[in-house]
């Protein structure tokens, strides 16, 4: 095992799984505790519009999909404001049309179909220097943003209304923690794919939350526990050739069932 | 000295106005109480005074001494906070302070000074909670939460403290702890408070606004609504007392 770590592919591999399981255990805890997991899906699914959009004029696809995924948090949030009961419409509709556009623009690139799945289920193996630093200039705004914002992020997460009354700018917030969130999305589908980033988002981030007294404490383990499950899913799918993004989402899923699981043993057992 | 006053006020959320020419007056020191039908604008109201609303018509003027927006407490009625929020009691408290707290270390904002807790602990106490510091707040009973959030309402030193339902899930000893505490409040500040308790408006307020869209104040300090511990009166008959003594 230890030879293939001389593998450059490898060692990008292992780098980019470190860095977006930070990404996206701190991001996938702000989803979870402000109960917008269903806008993450949407923001990820309408980002396949720019993949689309990106293959067809030939430009660097994570572009394509950041500007798409940054402009569909945008627009929901500016549709929340306006239509806060209602907005699950629009993030279902954004989340269709983001991806139907995503198609048609596939279908107009003559030849294309090959390279679609590892946007779908991810290619990890196939992370590149530019990637990386994509992913580490990331990672650093993120852990800026919640080192010097902290309490105002708790406040407008806990209790949005509260906190604009203590002179805490709530909508400006949300924006940023959408607009990161969609970037954090992007990263993700680099490592599991447009399908799978809902589950890397939201299984680890469950776990720290049931454990977890503090929203800073559930950051730190979500993202310990994401590493420990990408990495481990990394393992599988190069030990057993297969789909790399599916085996490190199953890991996370099996982790959970058992975590669950002695949960419920621990508190039935506890009562004797 | 005046410290809030609504003249003429009007508010729609949408076609239809809520709030239609509502007016009050305020002096520093009173303890005020807002009652009224489910629905009849209470909380828009009070969302109006705090500035989450602002006025459609009409308008409220604020002393400058409660301008300041840390200087009016707020405890809301059920809002719609996610019950499974990891979050301490102390964080829960904490937030009250705002967070434009000047001591503040920003780049450890995460961490909280020991003058901080000191300050948490001290509004805990006031409500009975200070050994609940550190429970995680989805630990705690509906009742329990409630007083909490009167603690992060009180933890500011505010001079303006606007309560909406505040005892609407605490038991009956607690909404006597409650209101006892209010009373010992209200020598240093002035209390808003939202209520369908008749016996405690009668007990402690010397305002009361009854709103039903429309609403005029009645000043009650110079009536005699002295009601044995037991006995409870209803809004029909507050209304009589109030009209009797209108004239
Ligand atoms: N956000 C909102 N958008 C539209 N209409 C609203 C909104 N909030 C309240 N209303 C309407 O305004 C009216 C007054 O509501 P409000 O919450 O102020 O009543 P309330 O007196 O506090 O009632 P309760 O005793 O039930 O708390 C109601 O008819 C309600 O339907
Ligand atoms: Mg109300």
């Amino acid at each position: 095992m230890a030879d293939i770590l001389q593998y450059t592919f490898i060692q990008n591999a292992l780098l980019a799984a470190l860095l977006v399981s930070i990404i996206t255990g701190i991001i996938g805890s702000l989803i979870s505790v402000n109960k917008m997991t269903f806008l993450a899906g949407g923001i990820a699914h309408s980002s396949y519009g720019g993949i689309g959009l990106a293959i067809y004029l030939g430009l660097p696809i994570f572009l394509g999909a950041s500007i798409f995924a940054i402009f569909s948090a945008v627009l929901i949030a500016l549709i929340s404001f306006k239509q806060r009961e209602r907005v699950d419409i629009f993030i279902g509709l954004i989340w269709a049309v983001g991806m139907a556009i995503g198609i048609i623009f596939v279908d107009l690139t003559s030849g294309y179909n090959v390279d679609l799945m590892s946007y779908l289920f991810g290619s990890i193996l196939a992370v590149n220097r530019d990637d990386l630093i994509f992913m580490f200039t990331l990672m650093v705004i993120v852990l800026l943003f919640i080192h010097l914002f902290y309490r105002e992020i708790l406040a407008v997460s806990y209790d949005s209304e509260y906190a604009n009354l203590r002179g805490v700018k709530a909508k400006g917030f949300f924006v940023a923690i959408l607009v990161l969130s969609a970037l954090a999305v992007v990263v993700a589908i680099k490592v599991v794919g447009l399908i799978l980033v809902i589950a890397l988002m939201t299984i680890p981030t469950y776990i720290a939350e049931l454990s977890s007294n503090s929203l800073y404490g559930m950051m730190i383990k979500a993202s310990v526990l994401s590493t420990i499950f990408t990495i481990s899913g990394l393992a599988i799918s190069y030990e057993f050739d297969i789909t790399s993004g599916a085996s490190i989402i199953l890991v996370s899923a099996t982790f959970l069932i058992l975590f669950l699981l002695f949960k419920k043993i621990s508190t039935i057992t506890s009562r004797f | 000295m005046k410290l809030l006053e609504g003249k003429e006020l009007y508010y729609k959320y949408r076609k239809d106005y809520v709030l239609e020419d509502v007016n009050f007056k305020l002096n520093s020191g009173d303890f005020f109480a807002i009652t009224g039908p489910n629905g009849g604008g209470k909380s828009t109201l009070v969302k109006n005074i705090l500035g989450i609303l602002s006025p459609t018509k009409g308008s409220i003027d604020i002393s400058f001494e409660v301008k300041n927006g840390i200087d009016i407490g707020y405890v809301p009625q059920n809002t719609n906070i996610n019950l499974e929020f990891p979050i301490t009691v102390l964080d829960v408290v904490m937030m009250g302070n705002g967070a434009k707290h000047k001591s503040i270390n920003r780049v450890f904002s995460f961490k909280y000074s020991s003058l901080e807790i000191e300050c948490a602990k001290h509004s805990l106490q006031k409500v009975g909670m200070d050994c609940f510091l550190n429970s995680k707040i989805s630990n705690l009973s509906g009742g329990q939460r409630q007083r909490v959030m009167i603690a992060r309402a009180i933890c500011s030193h505010p001079k303006l403290l606007i309560l909406d339902e505040p005892t609407s899930s605490i038991d009956v000893q607690g909404q006597k702890e409650i209101y006892s505490l209010l009373k010992k409040l209200n020598e240093t500040i002035t209390i808003v408070v939202v209520t369908h308790d008749l016996t405690v408006i009668s007990k402690y307020a010397n305002r009361v606004l009854y709103i039903n869209r429309s609403g005029y104040m009645h000043d009650l300090s110079n009536k005699n609504f002295a009601l044995k511990d037991n006995e409870h009166i209803c809004e029909v008959e507050l209304m009589q007392m109030l009209g009797a003594n209108n004239g």
